[in-house]
């Protein structure tokens, strides 16, 4: 086990190279200049001589092998460097938006689980009743319905009918859980029905296909009781698929919520990548792309280790 | 329908009576919060472009002159750390008298070195420091601190602007000690005189600041402070004053979003409005055929129904006023009479539409000649005002095809030349035809003329008009420049005039709109009611 886990740590690090010269080139591809966008925008007096100055202060007129050994250098000793744009230290910006992201995905998987396992299984349970069809309409729904046009409609409802606003300044849960919830509980349930509806399909389709296998029909036929089979033998199998959705929209949610941060305010990872782009702050892109592919990769392995604790059969080697 | 009318035209009349409510006695206390829908890149308004920077930050520091907070103009210059001014008779030689006891946040006694520290970065700043206004102070040939409350700058000839150029919004006054040390701390941190001073910044969220109570203004400010909350989607800042979560968003909404917060607050909401100074232009390429010949530019704005254009699009976009190149309403503005002389802005459309397409036939354009119209990637109030160009140069049997550029690509676009025509702006800090007029003499001198012309006769024009120090003489001149940049040769395209649309809570006074998002935001004269 610990040899496993070693072995794919240490895989880690060239997926997460491939990703670092992969970001660095293509942000360098992609037209557009940082300081053309920040100085010479808006001002009809900014001078060649001006924007030259800056272009030397950012490194950007040293060639480009200088620039990515700078950088790579930097990252072996954790030193992501500062933002082109803010001049703010990546680590402080990174954090600052982190905390929220991470709440946000926690609480809207919470959401999405409370909602999927058991309406995914009463479906499957229910096959073709009433009940299994107003589940799959209510997971179709949730597929149909974008998340930001939910928060949109949340929003309205709350200011039309209760003439209240979720607040707009985000407060760590532990200053004030009450002034926290009240801000991220919306945009979390708008994330959170999308988010359940994928899963919901998911465990309803895994359950159907667990609960016509050989060894539940030997459970039924021992005279087992209902739940049991359905908990230790049905929904422990039923779960692999699962548990592969749950956790790829986890590490979506920590980068990918663009619009709905943009609806709801929220100052999180999402919002942070897009104007990154937007700017052409490539130290600060490639951080974020270098932070979004280490989500992936952190949360598939984790993925593979609840897999062979969930299916012994499976062997980690 | 009549009731919302009724709600509106309250609601702006309430807005327009803004100046006089100003008067009333001022209440003292409460937290301003307002919405900022960009956030600060650095906390240096020397280099920033962005009002960004100007909204959260300006509060906390002082220029030496300012524009008159209750002046809808924002041409009105007064003093702000000068108590007073004079100008040698030749014009060259201006020397601002400046407060006694005036202290930074950290206690220390503002003096003349401050102030020559603070120019000294923004005109002639030294190695390794980019100063992106450098270019506006061009004339200035020495900055002077003879005595503690004195500061002298001396010109290398007369500049009718260079008072503007003093009050400009973005020439903070910092701590000559601290630049002394390091030219670019004030990039990250925060020191000035101003009426507030700094509490926190989160990025991307929030700015907050409370009261200074050793200001030199005594009395002022009057609130305990202020909240400003980063917020780029414009259906949220809806919905942040709608839900009276924000008060304010001083940059300006659209007419749609304002008519939805007069409906839905009522008389809880006051509405300003002003004309704005950013007017969006066509830039053609005077590199690509057939836009080298004056009759083709001369034809694209003959086609444009301005006074059509400026009703149907006034409901629906940020733009409203059909003017020449400067806004409406204001010190050189173009008089009616002069302004309908000028190619486009005649009342007779079929007649300069017929005239149009006569012109392209001279110059050999056939009928459905296609090209593109590159936009910038910002829905408003580019896109609304692209859709209108291409239908009305589809009028004179022009084939208009629009391509929409991504921000951060657009500059690149355009300073590259990559394109036949393509949308352009002018945006200034106040309203002067120095700053408003630079950007149109020739490539060599304007690094941002993206139609890529060179006329001489237009150089010398703005340099006529900006060394006039009488009006009159002045106004002629401007006169002269307007009619060669957009009747004779058509250079550019003006548009129409953005159109700013400030809608309040009604329990924020003492702000006056102005024709520049970045003007008045010192927040030393605002005040909240109950």
């Amino acid at each position: 086990m610990i040899r496993y886990i070693v072995k794919r740590v240490l895989l880690m690090i060239p997926t997460l190279l491939s990703v670092a010269v992969l970001v660095f080139f293509l942000m360098r591809v992609v037209p557009g200049d940082i300081v053309e966008l920040r100085f010479a925008g808006e001002s009809s007096f900014a001078q060649k001589e001006s924007l030259d100055k800056e272009r030397a202060r950012l490194g950007l007129d040293q060639p480009m092998w200088k620039q990515f050994a700078s950088w790579m250098g930097g990252i072996l000793r954790f030193d992501f460097g500062t933002s082109m744009w803010t001049g703010a230290s990546i680590l402080e910006e990174v954090r600052l938006r982190f905390a929220l992201s991470l709440q946000l995905a926690i609480m809207a998987t919470f959401i999405a689980v409370l909602l999927a396992i058991p309406l995914g299984v009463l479906a499957a349970l229910k096959q073709d009743t009433w009940v299994d069809y107003v589940v799959r309409i209510f997971s179709i729904a949730g597929l149909a319905t974008p998340s930001f046009w939910l928060g949109i409609m949340f929003i309205l409802g709350l200011l039309i009918v209760f003439h209240w606003l979720p607040p707009m300044v985000y407060t760590p849960f532990w200053q004030n859980p009450i002034q926290n919830l009240a801000q991220l509980i919306w945009p979390a349930l708008a994330v959170g029905y999308r988010y359940s509806a994928v899963a919901t399909r998911m465990t309803r389709s895994a359950m159907l296909e667990v609960l016509r296998e050989d060894y539940i029909r030997t459970a039924r036929a021992k005279g087992l009781w209902q739940q049991l089979i359905l908990s230790r033998h049905a929904l422990k199998n039923a779960m692999l698929p699962v548990l592969t959705v749950i956790a790829l929209e986890f590490a979506f949610l920590m980068g990918g919520l663009v619009v709905t941060e943009q609806v709801f305010n929220l100052n999180g990872l999402g919002l942070l990548f897009v104007e990154a782009v937007a700017h052409r702050d490539y130290t600060l892109t490639q951080a974020l792309v270098l932070l979004v592919a280490f989500v992936f990769i952190f949360v598939n392995f984790m993925v593979d280790l609840a897999y062979a604790w969930i299916d012994p059969r499976i062997r980690l080697r | 329908m009549l009731r919302r009318f009724l709600l509106l035209a309250t609601a702006v009349l309430i807005g327009a009576a803004v100046p006089v409510a100003a008067q009333e006695k001022p209440r003292y206390g409460g937290e301003l919060v307002f919405v900022v829908p960009s956030s600060p890149p650095s906390y240096d308004a020397h280099r920033e472009e962005t009002f960004g920077t100007i909204h959260p930050i300006a509060p906390h520091y002082n220029t030496l002159l300012r524009t008159d907070p209750t002046d809808k103009t924002g041409a009105k210059v007064v003093p702000d750390l000068a108590e007073s001014w004079t100008i040698s008779k030749d014009g060259r030689t201006y020397t601002l008298k400046l407060r006694h006891g005036v202290k930074f946040h950290d206690g220390s006694e503002f003096t003349s070195k401050d102030a020559k520290a603070s120019y000294d970065k923004i005109v002639n700043p030294p190695a390794g420091v980019a100063s992106n206004r450098k270019g506006e102070y061009v004339d200035v040939e020495a900055i002077q601190a003879p005595d503690p409350y004195t500061v002298v700058f001396r010109l290398k000839y007369p500049s009718a602007s260079f008072l503007n150029s003093l009050a400009s919004p973005w020439n903070w006054i910092y701590k000559a000690d601290i630049l002394a040390k390091d030219m670019r701390w004030y990039e990250q941190n925060v020191m000035g005189t101003g009426p507030f001073l700094f509490v926190e910044h989160v990025k991307g969220s929030h700015w907050v600041g409370k009261k200074n109570p050793n200001y030199w203004d005594k009395g002022k400010p009057y609130l305990d402070g202020y909240r400003a909350i980063f917020m780029t989607d414009s259906a949220a800042q809806v919905a942040a004053i709608r839900g009276e979560r924000a008060m304010i968003q001083f940059r300006g909404f659209s007419p749609v979003e304002r008519d939805t917060l007069v409906n839905a607050l009522g008389p809880k909401i006051t509405v300003q409005e002003s004309a704005w100074n950013c007017v969006i232009l066509v830039a053609l390429n005077h590199e690509k055929k057939p836009f080298d010949d004056r009759r083709v530019r001369k034809a694209l704005t003959l086609a444009l129904d301005r006074y059509q254009g400026s009703t149907a699009l006034s409901k629906i976009a940020i733009v409203k006023e059909v003017g020449g190149v400067q806004v409406p309403g204001t010190k050189f503005a173009t008089p009616a009479a002069d302004l309908e002389k000028l190619s486009g802005y005649g009342h007779d459309i079929n007649k300069a539409r017929a005239e149009a397409r006569r012109l392209l036939k001279e110059a050999g354009v056939p009928d459905g000649f296609s090209f593109v119209y590159k936009n910038r990637g910002i829905p408003m109030p580019y896109e609304p005002l692209g859709v209108w160009l291409i239908d009305q140069w589809r009028q004179i049997g022009l084939n208009v095809r629009q391509e929409v550029i991504e921000a951060a690509k657009y500059y690149s676009e355009l300073r590259g030349g990559n394109f036949e025509a393509a949308a352009d702006f002018q945006c200034g800090y106040t309203v002067d035809p120095d700053l408003d007029l630079y950007k149109f003499e020739s490539k060599d001198v304007s690094p941002s003329n993206y139609s890529r012309y060179v006329d001489r006769t237009l150089d010398e024009l703005y340099e006529k008009q900006g060394r006039a120090t009488d009006a009159e003489e002045r106004k002629k001149y401007i006169r002269e420049f307007e009619r060669r940049l957009l009747d004779e040769e058509v250079h550019y395209i003006y548009t129409l005039q953005w159109h700013r649309i400030v809608p309040h809570s009604s329990r924020v006074h003492g702000w006056t709109i102005t024709p520049s998002h970045y003007l008045n935001q010192q927040l030393d004269t605002v005040w909240l009611s109950e």
